[in-house]
């Protein structure tokens, strides 16, 4: 009657891809994008290594269409990853008191984003004052 | 009770994640829009002599060795843990080629920066 019924995991192999996890799958996709463009960057640094003529085939690389669609999704995906990471950074850090009073996960969220647009407009202006 | 290694990739992905937040945006609009294409910033902002000059300097070294470095080891944790929600292989499987590859990443990083010099 009642014989064993051992517990079946679904076999759901693509259940990332269904809509439900849109938010997740988009979050974890920033790292490809994080450790793409480091990467490029990577190859940028062995070219110079290399010498003029090595470096110059990557600078032309950088002003194909290729590279620049590329580089407008890593911007894309880096936007994602500052939005999540600040939303996610209040639920993996210990409660804030200031002044007796514990500061809400929005107000954490919304201090880090702050903080990261104020650091994109100071590096943009860095580069602005060193450029030749 | 066995020491587990977690808590080293998790940190070298908080430091990337964190590093990743503050600059990525700005580097990537610098380094891949702005100065390849001279709108906003000059043509020759990374030409060959000025780039040189950058990694020559022991701070520019640090500057593109954390980059570097750091954004691989947060792309490594990430992707290492989505195959694993994914349930793509096994633990020891996933973690040799996620973490072995910022691993030799980080590696020729550092060979670079020393071909290069000072």
């Amino acid at each position: 009657m009642n014989g064993p019924r051992s517990y079946l995991r679904r076999t759901d192999t693509l259940w990332w891809a269904r809509r439900t996890y849109l938010a997740y799958t988009l979050r974890e996709a920033t790292g490809i994008a994080v450790a793409g463009y480091a990467f490029i960057l990577l190859a940028g640094l062995i070219s110079l290594a290399n010498g003029e003529r090595a470096y110059d085939v990557w600078l032309n690389f950088l002003k194909s269409p290729w590279s620049l669609a590329l580089h407008l999704l890593f911007l894309i995906a880096m936007v994602v990853h500052v939005w999540t990471w600040f939303k996610i950074m209040p639920k993996t850090m210990p409660r804030l008191v200031i002044g007796r009073r514990i500061v809400t996960q929005n107000e954490i969220t919304a201090a880090g984003i702050v903080v990261a647009v104020a650091a994109f407009i100071v590096i943009l202006l860095v580069a602005e004052c060193v450029q030749p | 009770m066995k020491r587990s290694v977690a808590p080293v990739f998790w940190l070298l992905f908080g430091a990337g994640g964190m590093l990743a937040a503050l600059t990525g945006p700005a580097l990537v609009v610098i380094t891949g829009l702005a100065a390849p294409t001279g709108i906003g910033l000059s043509p020759d902002f990374m030409s060959f002599a000025r780039a040189l000059s950058f990694v020559h300097n022991p701070f520019g070294k640090v500057i593109l060795f954390g980059i570097i470095v750091l954004f691989f080891w947060h792309g490594a944790e990430r992707i290492f843990l989505t195959l694993r929600d994914m349930h793509a292989g096994g633990r020891l499987t996933l973690m040799w080629i996620c973490y072995g590859t910022a691993g030799v990443l980080t590696f020729v990083t550092v060979a670079a920066l020393t071909m290069i010099g000072v």
